[in-house]
């Protein structure tokens, strides 16, 4: 009895270590495609501001900022946030327009490991911007298995 | 009926871009957990935010799994109307909850 219990739960994990996709980081390109239309995003005037190191992947504050004078004939229309070796690449996306006068937005991420954390930035007139930082987590979120 | 709060600044100037600050209180549950009896704990997310001022969408936000339990959004709104400044929220299975605060443009 006790060995088929302790089958169940290695069988059990197993799926899940399978499922969280902890494996290799994910390939951005088609996330990069899909915002973009198959449009080069540039380099540039994208901040990242994130802790370089996080204890637990849990709960990390994060503030985004795209360079822009935010004025009606050049804004920022969204930001995405792209975590690459998350179960679910997109984090989150923001909308903003030129009555948001600052392209900053803070919130808390889960990363499930270290990883990069990219954003893609969509200006005025479909042009693109992206950024990158790295950010190490030394214990990731999602790996607690009981829930309470 | 989902629980948040909203700060904004006491009073701002025109022109001027002040910061909203949203708090909501949700366990942006990722799908991928189980509980005690091995079953798998579903999907559910806070996936909407919005915010509307002066008679019109000023932001909004899609939210995932990648955001941590009790979701915080903090965003800029140019001041340009005294008036209500109403944040709205919703999660994946249509629970809503919203909060209203009230811009006072000094000048």
């Amino acid at each position: 009895m006790q060995a088929s219990a302790a089958a169940i739960a290695g069988g059990a994990l197993g799926a899940n270590a399978q499922g969280l996709g902890l494996a290799a980081p994910q390939d951005l390109t088609p996330y990069i495609r899909e915002i973009t239309g198959g449009r080069k995003p540039e380099e540039r005037d994208v901040e990242i501001d994130i802790p370089q190191i996080a204890e637990n992947g849990n709960s990390i504050p994060a503030k985004f900022r795209v360079k822009s004078p935010m004025t009606a004939e050049d804004h920022v229309t969204a930001i995405h946030i792209l975590c690459e070796r998350n179960p679910r690449v997109q984090a989150a996306t923001f909308h903003l327009g030129p009555q948001s006068g600052r392209a900053e937005i803070s919130t808390r991420i889960r990363l499930a490991g270290t990883q990069n954390v990219t954003v893609v930035a969509v200006l005025s007139g479909n042009r693109y911007l992206i950024g990158a930082t790295p950010v190490l987590v030394t214990a990731a979120a999602c790996l607690d298995e009981t829930a309470g | 009926m989902l629980l948040g709060r909203v700060q904004i600044p006491q009073s701002v100037r025109r022109g001027e871009a002040f910061e909203v600050r949203v708090l909501v209180q949700h366990p942006m549950e990722t799908g991928f957990r189980r509980d005690m009896n091995g079953r798998a704990i579903p999907l559910n997310v806070l996936d909407h935010v919005s915010c509307k001022y002066g008679g019109r969408e000023v932001f909004s936000a899609k939210l995932g799994s990648g955001i941590a339990a009790n979701p915080y959004v903090a965003f800029y709104v140019t001041a340009d109307t005294s008036g209500p400044l109403i944040v709205e929220w919703s999660d994946d299975k249509g629970e809503k909850g919203s909060f209203t605060a009230t811009v006072s443009v000094a000048g």
